[in-house]
């Protein structure tokens, strides 16, 4: 506490560029620098999401266009199709949005944002990665072992994963499980971190309620991560056992129950929805309050929201199972408290939109993305009503339009809601601006073809198209929705398209994009007072800052600039 | 490496270790939960499983119940000296712990070995299955708490990093309640 309570924090001209460890590339490989290891999930996870979104590219020219050739691939198999849509998913959720929105965010903003050199545990930080690089590994690796890649859904239900004579993968199956397995013990080692450093390297002065919601909703996600991946982590141990031991703790031929599994997967799976979405909400609420420079509006709500959401995430994990034979007395329970949790999400974007509100709104990038969070999420928020809602799901489960559904809330969630983080922290990442013009061109390359791939997808779904099917040329009664189906893959292929624009504007803004300053979006949070980028330690170790009110001073009529940092003496 | 100012800090007044082993239980916690919670639920669908669990040997489990116990009472006696900065006498306790560790593993191999010999295997049926299961998970965090007890020993041997004593102890009261859940549900329930 000595070093901190010396600090006297304002703006400071000299960043000391002293570095600590090993230097060269191992610097990167080794270090525990916060930053770095945010920079080694980010570039991990960008990349997987590249792998995750070619194999969407593939499987969905195979629908379009079924039996031909798909450029870049060749031919698909039914097998190879499987596992196309299974390594999509398991990598879209669990080696995209988490280490991009929790462990790279979080990583990176944490520290920087209560005022901290580092986490508390850089070397358990460090760790982490490497394990989460490790299943990295693996889920790769598994899609080219002898059988091919897992191809059971993300889902994995058993006897289909369980048993090799029915999945006939029997080391991709296993190999999915393992990487699973690996990532969820890398979460809970940087979850650890997020909570622990949150709740005790706090700069002096910083009380709960001046913290900025980023790290808030990042913590509280990591939370909820790991209160309910344990009995899902538990479930894994036993379907390996049964996968490769000979057990039957899921498979009914051998005494086992498969609805168990699905109760162990989803009471992970739904948690896991909040655990993605929270640090997305979080971002987008730190950019609304920025450019629309004005105060948030109900700081406190929208924590108390977040933790109400987080419990009741905990009691709606049956609503995906409503058609897989539960008690209907209990399906009527559980559609009850999925209904329940669309309230605490409404309040978010009403608090959203209540900061808007007569706010003096800049349209800067990150803001385009921040906005666009909110109206996509809206839908698929709204649709999924019609999903919670048992009676209806009854008609609709399986279908194209809970997938719709959930890429409506995980596109905006994963794929928006990082871009507006990215975009908003690349000065301060990178140490220069990113170009306005190629970034709003990705903006609306990327959000159009989005809803036209979407919106199509719920048509086919309500019009009775079932998911996971290789080819609908064998469904006569499908067969006149073709037109609809090329419509989604051509603009998937115009969205992929336009990412190229976002590559470009990265590559160029990082060799010779204008110099960013200390501030350059004039925002009160603490990780704007320090250089773009920090060095080693975040701040001169007699600098760092001292906290003396929120984060959201926007506009505060007693002073003449509309902005008030957080580490300013009154 | 020099610790970085964000681990001295304390805002809550719990020091950082303490407060990061007790949310490495409640994540233990969970995983515990699960697979016992599936255990019961699936115990109570099989009422036939009580023929398999009466195979079970109550006394072998109640003996590991006493040496677990036991250990945990030395791992207190070390966290007490640690706290009087005396490393040595913690490292002597810790390494009896490390003793009643080797005890319980010992006495579970042999428990093991007979009733797999007796053709009670993993996959013999559902009770079975989650008998080994659960108590060999139970047996790695016996095996991995016993290992890093072993690195803390050795450091307060030399009287450095005292305060670890108490970290490792929470962890160790931990891995006994699991066991204490464990002994009736998998041997005295039959």
């Amino acid at each position: 506490m000595a070093h901190a309570s010396a600090t006297e924090a304002h703006a400071h001209e000299h960043a000391t560029q002293e570095h600590h460890g090993p230097q060269g590339i191992l610097k990167y490989l080794w270090s525990t620098d916060h930053k770095v290891i945010a920079m080694q999930y980010l570039f991990t996870g960008m990349f997987m999401a590249m792998v995750g979104g070619f194999m969407a590219y593939v499987f969905r020219m195979q629908l379009a266009f079924p039996g031909k050739s798909v450029p870049l691939f060749g031919y698909v198999s039914p097998g190879e199709y499987n596992a196309l849509i299974t390594g999509h998913g398991s990598i879209m959720i669990f080696w995209v949005a988490m280490p991009v929105l929790i462990a790279a965010f979080g990583n990176y903003l944490i520290p920087l944002m209560i005022g901290a050199d580092d986490m508390v545990f850089p070397r358990i930080n460090r760790l982490s990665y490497q394990i989460f690089l490790l299943s990295v590994l693996v889920i790769l690796s598994s899609l080219f072992v002898k059988g091919g890649g897992f191809g059971g859904a993300w889902t994995s239900y058993p006897p289909l994963s369980a048993n090799a004579d029915y999945n006939l993968t029997p080391l991709g199956s296993s190999m999915w499980l393992v990487a699973v397995a690996l990532e969820f013990v890398a979460f809970l080692l940087g979850g650890i971190n997020f909570i622990t450093t949150l709740m005790n390297a706090r700069a002096p002065g910083m009380k709960a309620y001046d913290i900025p919601m980023v790290p808030w909703m990042i913590v509280i996600a990591s939370i909820l991560f790991m209160l309910s991946v344990g009995p899902l982590f538990a479930g894994a141990i036993m379907l390996f056992f049964d996968q490769n031991l000979g057990t039957g703790f899921f498979d009914p031929t051998r005494g086992g129950d498969p609805v168990l599994w699905q109760h162990l997967f989803w009471f992970f799976g739904h948690p896991e929805v909040y655990v993605v979405l929270l640090p997305a909400v979080g971002i987008v609420i730190d950019i609304v309050a920025t450019f629309a420079r004005k105060k948030l509006f109900g700081y406190k709500t929208l924590l108390y929201t977040a933790v109400a959401t987080g419990v009741l995430s905990f009691f709606v994990w049956a609503h995906h199972q409503f058609i897989a034979g539960i008690d209907p007395r209990m399906a009527n329970i559980f559609t009850v408290t999925t209904l329940l949790i669309s309230v605490p999400i409404a309040e978010m974007c009403f608090v959203i939109i209540a900061t808007l509100y007569g706010g003096d709104i800049r349209l800067k990038v990150p803001m385009l993305w921040a906005l666009a969070f909110v109206g996509e999420f809206l839908i698929g928020g709204v649709t999924g009503i019609f999903l919670g809602a048992s009676g209806a799901d009854a008609y609709l489960h399986e279908t194209y339009f809970v997938l719709a559904h959930f890429h409506y809330t995980f596109f905006p969630i994963a794929i928006i809601g990082t871009f507006a983080g990215f975009t908003y922290w690349f000065p301060k990442m990178f140490g220069r601006m990113m170009n306005e013009t190629l970034g709003k061109i990705h903006f609306w390359g990327t959000i159009i073809p989005f809803n036209f791939i979407f919106i199509p997808l719920f048509v086919l779904g309500l019009d009775g198209q079932q998911r996971r099917i290789y080819n609908f040329q064998n469904f006569p009664e499908l067969q006149h929705l073709q037109p609809v189906r090329i419509l989604a893959t051509i603009s998937l292929v115009v969205m992929l398209f336009f990412q190229l624009f976002f590559f470009w504007n990265v590559i160029r803004s990082w060799r010779k994009g204008p110099k960013a300053e200390k501030n350059p979006w004039k925002s009160n949070t603490l990780e704007w007072t320090t250089e773009s980028p920090p060095p080693h330690g975040n701040w001169p170790v007699d600098e760092m800052p001292k906290v003396y009110r929120g984060p959201y001073e926007y506009n505060h009529p007693d002073r003449e600039e509309d902005y008030w940092p957080q580490n300013l003496p009154a | 490496m020099h610790k970085p100012i964000a681990t001295t800090r304390s805002a809550t007044g719990i020091p950082t270790g303490r407060l990061a082993v007790w949310w490495v239980l409640a994540s233990e916690i969970v995983i515990f939960g699960g697979l016992l919670a599936s255990y019961v639920m699936h115990r109570i669908g099989h009422p036939e499983w009580a023929v398999a669990a009466s195979h079970t040997n109550t006394w072998i489990g109640a003996t590991n119940t006493f040496v677990l116990l036991t250990s945990s009472f030395t791992a207190v006696l070390a966290h007490q000296a640690a706290e009087h900065g005396d490393g040595k006498t913690a490292a002597k306790y810790l390494l009896m712990t490390i003793g009643g560790a080797a005890t319980f593993i010992t006495i579970k191999s042999f428990e093991w070995a007979h009733e797999i010999r007796e053709g009670f295997t993993i996959t013999a049926n559902g009770f079975w299955s989650f008998y080994y299961t659960a108590a060999g998970l139970h047996a790695l965090h016996v095996i991995a708490g016993a290992v890093v007890m072993a690195f803390i020993a050795r450091d307060a041997m030399k009287g450095r990093e005292l305060h670890r004593v108490e970290l490792v102890g929470i962890y160790w009261h931990f891995v006994d309640v699991i066991w204490i859940f464990l002994f009736p549900l998998l041997y005295i329930a039959k």
